[in-house]
Formats: structure tokens, C-alpha cells, sequence
């Protein structure tokens, strides 16, 4: 690689290359002209966009809230829009919804991140095993998938998260064992085309393991598919969470989460309209994003089924 | 004879094939379904509430307390415990409820009509908008109406659906008053009509009483057609999509060349062929509906199962709860088999 640097070559070039030199090269180049079909797509990359925004939001968060989310002002409560130095206004308990909707992002990017980490691994695990096993494990293992397929959704958090307690780690819980199944099916049919691939075959004459086949060579082919997935499901998760905050079982009060949010506002609906309705719209445009991102990074990583 | 006899096992092959066919379906919905109740039972047993205390009370004796913890046959061995518990959702006994003391399986049923009026208006306004809006989107591919197709599925994919209640209450209820409130009647009009099926719309019609079928038709509206702008948002993407493989085969351009009309080209000949995979997708989102309903009933104020889980999670009534999820477990399995089953009548390929 070294002399490929010292060639007076512009990265540009080095990304664009037909022959790479190495491995890494090779995927590097490969990244780097997802990025550029990714960056034609402009929904694609005003989801991106909006999702950066939101990190940074989260990240800056004590900066950014022009006050203390907890801090209740019951003299100043619900003030309209646009009021003096509550530019959202203030919800029942005096409390500023801007300030709290910018501390919201970090409990939605929390959960998203935790189910997001639990789920498609769960599902990779289960799927590659599944499938590169055969057999009567691969029996055993898609009937347990098929039953959680079975259940609907919702109901199924609802009812692990009463097993659990509600809470904000249980709903990642609910929501992650509720997630993974699809996962697991994807994961299991990339594994089957693999699996009788003559390169496995070739790696198994060397001697390797199971493991070792499973971990270094199907794991990594099956990502791709795994990371579309994961973003596009990514909104239904939020929305997801949001429910259950909404039906008070997911954050508990005071937590600035964005459906528990709605539900303090529901009771004020019809006179103080605004106290529900701005969580909403954080919680539709985060989604929003997702979506868009997630349709973009089909049609890159994924062409063959991607949105015609 | 001879004849006759050949005859009989000409048919007796494919008969047989169909035989395990279904049987191998029944297996697998069986074992499913005992994976469901399996999972439902776990849940029960871990739910931080005791079911004694529950029943006895905290100022029970202690042999009391030892009589119903036997009585409830929690001394067996888990095994034997779910084995009970299979025999009781087989009878259709999920135990009483320990809010009001009545058995969950008539709650249920009581509850459970409410939600299906809801879902099946939804589905059906999906149907009636969704396939025409799929179909046009995908013939004028590209195209503005291309455009708004996929602008009505996003939104629908990604709002969330207890908010979008709340504002469509806010704006049809509360500002313009277009529409009824929540609930499933105004209290004027409740109790006139008796109950036969349990649908207040079906059962006011049934009556002939027209102004509580407008009183009803005016609190349903709103949230079918919110239901139905979910099942919208699915049936039409996937009409789209579906649509869109038909038109570029090649029997679409030979019908072209043929000099059929361009709505013969779409409607009899592609659409036809996309037909048996939108029973699936309909299926689909009815069973999406059935449960998906649950945040929608709660912002509605909707007597359905929804609610009535809900309800019964929030006060720890873990018998009505699991009893809920069992029946709309069961209904969400069943739909998919049907659906199934429907595929297999309508596409010749499979016979």
C-alpha cells in the first residue's frame, strides 16, 4: 500500500480503482462507490441528514435546551407556542418542551441503539446456525422463530413488558424479542446460498471449524442484507417505543420520552393542542428519516430487491 | 371392474398428496400454536404477582393460603402445570378475571366484536384505496401520482399511529366537530339496540334504528379511516411492487401488440395475475389491523380487546391478559393459514 501512496495518485482515484491492490482497498473502494450511488439519492441523504442532526442534538443536549428538562414552573404552566423564552411552549407542570423534546433524542437514540445491537445479532446467531447446520437443528430453531412470528407484535411487548415491569430497559427487552425473527430468516437464507459455495468448501479442506466458518466467512456476507433491514426497521421501533411509552409502560415520568410525552399531553388535547402534538412530530420526522435512509441503503447494498 | 378400479387410484394419488399436504399445514399450525400457549404460560409464571395472593388476600391464614396455592395446582411440577393450562384453553376456560370476577373468555367475547368492526371497516377502506392507488402508481411509474403514492405510504410508515388518532380528534372532533368523539356511542344512544352480534352498526341496522346507525357511523369514521390509512399505506406499496413485476413480463407486451386497450392490458390481463398475491397481503394487514388496533382503541376510548389488555396489564389482571394475547394470538395464526389456504385455491400453479 505504501506505494501506492507515494505514487501521486489523489484518493479519489485510489477509491475508483478497477484492480485493488488489497483487501482492504478493495473494500474501501467498495464503500466508497455506495457512498457516491448513496449520495445521488437525495431523500436518501436528507434522512441521513436529519439523523445527524438528531445525534448531534443528543450529544450537545445541555448546550442546546434553553432550560432544565425537570424543572417544573407551575406559575408558567402551559404556555403556547412561541411564548417568551419558551419557544414550544411549557407543558402542565411548567416544564419547557423544547428542553425536553432535546433530552427526548438521547432516550430515543438510547433505545434505538440497544435494540438495534440486541436484535440482528440475536437474529445473525440464530440464522447462520440454523442454516449452516441443517438438519434438525435448523427444524428446531425455525419453528421457535416461526412461533415468535407468529405473535403479533404489540401484544407481545405488551405482554413481556408486564412479566418484566415497566421500564425503559424492559421495553428494549419486549421490543428486542419481538424484533429478532426476521432477522434470523434473512440470515438463514444468505446462509443457505453460502453454505454450498466452493469457497466454504475450500476453507473446510483446510481444516477449519464450524465456528470459524461461521464467524469469518458467513457473518460477513450477511450484513449487508442485516443493515438494510436494521434501518428500515429502525422507524418501527421508534414507533414501537414511543407506544408503549405512550401507554406508560416504557420511560416512567418525569423522563422526557417522546410517547410519554404525548400521553401527558392527551389530557389537554382539545385546549392545549401543542403540548401533544410537538413530541409527535419529533417522533414522525425521526422515523421519517429512518425510512428514508433505510429505501436509500436498499438500493445500494442491496439492488436486487431494491425499490424499482 | 377393472376400470372402475384403475379410476379410483388415478384419483387416489393426488388425493393423497393433498392429504399430507394439509396434515404437514395442521402440523405445523399445532406445533405453533403450543408454542404460542407455551410462551404465554412462561409469561404467567414470571409476572411478579402472586396468583394466591391475589385470590386470598394478604390477611389469609396461612392454610388458606396452602389450600388455594394447591387448588391452583401450583405445587405440580411446571410441566404438569402447563399441561393444566393446555386443557383449560382448550375448553375454552383462561380463568376469571380479578377485576370483576368473571370469566375472561366472556369478556373477550364480549370485547372482541367492537375491535372487529373497527378492523374490518379499516381493511376495507385499505382495499377500496389501496389497490386502485397501487395499480395507477405502478402504470404511471415515476409520475406525480407515482410521487403521492409513495409520499401516503412513507407518512403512513412512519407516524405514529396513537398521535395521528389524537390530531385527527383534535382537528374532525374538537375544532370542526364533524364527527362523534370516542367512545362507540353518544350516551343518549346507548343501550337502545339490543346486542346480537355485538357491532353496533351491523346491530342498529339489524334494529331499524337509523339514528343509532348514524350516531354509531359518526364515532367509527374517524378511527376506521385511520386504520384504513395504515392497511392503505401496505396494500398499495405492495400493490405497486407487485404490479410493477406483472407489467414488464412479456405476455404484457404480446396483449400490447395484440392491440388491446391499455385498460384491458391492465386490468384483465396484469391485474389479474397479482390478484392471488394480494389475498396474502390483505390477509396481511386485517391481521395487522386486529392487533394493531390497540393504541388506536385506547385514544378512542374503543371497548375493544385492545382496551381490554390494556386495561387489564395496567391493574396486574394477568389472566385477562393472558387470555387476550392467547385469542388474538390465535386469530393473527389462523389468518395467516387462511391466507395461506387461499393461495393454494386461486393459483393453478399449486395444484
Amino acid at each position: 500500500m505504501s506505494n501506492i501512496t507515494s505514487h501521486d495518485q489523489s484518493w479519489r482515484a485510489w477509491l475508483m480503482t478497477d484492480a485493488p491492490t488489497s483487501r482492504r482497498h478493495a473494500r474501501l473502494a467498495n464503500l466508497y462507490q455506495g457512498w457516491l450511488t448513496l449520495r445521488g439519492n437525495s431523500m436518501a441523504m436528507f434522512g441521513l441528514g436529519i439523523l445527524l442532526a438528531l445525534l448531534l442534538i443528543a450529544l450537545f443536549a445541555p448546550l442546546l435546551s434553553p432550560h432544565d428538562p425537570f424543572t417544573q414552573s407551575l406559575s408558567n404552566r402551559l404556555q403556547p407556542l412561541g411564548s417568551e423564552g419558551h419557544l414550544l411552549g411549557t407543558d402542565s407542570l411548567g416544564r419547557d418542551i423544547l428542553s425536553r423534546l432535546i433530552y427526548g433524542s438521547r432516550i430515543t437514540l438510547y433505545i434505538v441503539a440497544l435494540v438495534a445491537l440486541i436484535a440482528p445479532v440475536a437474529g445473525l446467531l440464530v440464522g447462520t446456525v440454523a442454516g449452516y447446520a441443517g438438519g434438525w437443528t435448523d427444524t428446531i430453531l425455525m419453528r421457535i422463530t416461526d412461533i415468535f412470528l407468529a405473535f403479533p407484535r404489540l401484544v407481545l411487548a405488551l405482554a413481556f413488558v408486564a412479566a418484566l415491569g415497566a421500564g425503559i430497559e424492559n421495553a428494549v427487552l419486549a421490543i428486542s424479542l419481538t424484533a429478532w425473527p426476521p432477522y434470523a430468516r434473512i440470515a438463514r437464507a444468505e446462509t443457505l446460498t453460502i453454505r454450498s459455495a466452493d469457497y466454504i468448501s475450500a476453507i473446510r479442506l483446510q481444516g477449519a471449524g464450524a465456528l470459524r466458518i461461521i464467524t469469518k466467512h458467513i457473518w460477513p456476507l450477511c450484513i449487508s442484507s442485516l443493515i438494510v433491514r436494521v434501518t428500515l426497521d429502525m422507524a418501527g421501533i421508534i414507533l414501537a417505543a414511543a407506544g408503549l411509552g405512550f401507554l406508560g409502560l416504557g420511560a416512567q415520568p418525569p423522563s422526557p420520552e417522546w410517547g410519554a410525552m404525548i400521553s401527558e399531553g392527551r389530557r389537554f388535547i382539545l385546549d392545549h393542542w401543542w403540548v401533544a402534538t410537538v413530541p409527535g412530530l419529533a417522533i414522525f420526522t425521526v422515523s421519517l428519516a429512518f425510512n428514508l435512509l433505510g429505501d436509500g441503503l436498499r438500493d445500494v447494498l442491496d439492488p436486487k430487491d431494491g425499490s424499482q | 371392474m377393472a376400470v372402475s378400479n384403475t379410476n379410483a387410484e388415478r384419483r387416489r394419488a393426488p388425493l393423497s398428496s393433498w392429504v399430507k399436504q394439509t396434515f404437514l399445514t395442521l402440523g405445523s399450525v399445532a406445533v405453533t400454536m403450543l408454542g404460542l400457549l407455551f410462551v404465554t404460560f412462561i409469561i404467567g409464571r414470571v409476572m411478579p404477582i402472586d396468583p394466591v395472593l391475589a385470590i386470598v388476600g394478604e390477611r389469609a391464614s396461612q392454610s388458606t393460603y396452602d389450600a388455594v396455592y394447591q387448588q391452583l395446582g401450583l405445587d405440580k411440577p411446571l410441566l404438569v402445570q402447563f399441561l393444566y393450562y393446555l386443557w383449560d384453553v382448550c375448553r375454552g376456560d383462561f380463568g376469571m378475571s380479578l377485576l370483576n370476577a368473571r370469566p375472561v373468555a366472556e369478556d373477550i367475547a364480549r370485547v372482541f366484536p367492537a375491535t372487529m368492526e373497527l378492523a374490518t371497516i379499516g381493511v376495507f377502506i385499505g382495499i377500496v384505496l389501496g389497490v386502485p392507488l397501487g395499480v395507477v402508481a405502478a402504470v404511471n411509474r415515476g409520475s406525480w401520482i407515482d410521487q403521492i403514492a409513495r409520499v401516503v405510504a412513507l407518512v403512513g410508515y412512519s407516524m405514529p399511529i396513537f398521535w395521528l388518532g389524537l390530531m385527527g380528534l383534535l382537528v374532525f372532533y374538537g375544532v370542526l366537530g364533524w364527527v362523534g368523539g370516542p367512545g362507540r356511542l353518544d350516551i343518549f344512544y346507548e343501550d337502545i339496540v339490543p346486542a346480537r352480534t355485538g357491532m353496533i352498526l351491523l346491530d342498529s341496522a339489524l334494529a331499524g334504528e337509523w339514528s343509532v346507525f348514524r350516531n354509531a357511523f359518526s364515532h367509527i369514521v374517524l378511527p376506521a379511516s385511520l386504520l384504513g390509512y395504515y392497511s392503505l399505506a401496505y396494500i398499495s406499496r405492495m400493490t405497486r411492487s407487485f404490479m410493477l413485476e406483472q407489467l414488464t413480463a412479456e405476455y404484457v407486451t404480446t396483449a400490447r401488440v395484440k392491440g388491446l386497450s391499455e385498460r384491458a392490458v391492465i386490468w384483465r390481463h396484469a391485474f389479474k395475475n397479482i390478484r392471488v398475491q394480494l389475498i396474502t397481503v390483505i390477509a396481511l394487514s386485517y391481521a395487522n389491523l386486529l392487533e394493531g388496533s390497540v393504541l388506536t382503541e385506547i385514544i378512542f376510548s374503543w371497548p375493544g380487546i385492545g382496551s381490554y389488555i390494556t386495561t387489564a396489564l395496567l391493574s396486574a389482571d394477568m389472566n385477562a391478559v393472558l387470555g387476550g394475547t392467547v385469542v388474538v394470538g390465535l386469530i393473527f395464526i389462523c389468518l395467516n393459514i387462511l391466507s395461506d389456504l387461499l393461495y393454494r385455491v386461486f393459483d393453478p400453479r399449486s395444484k
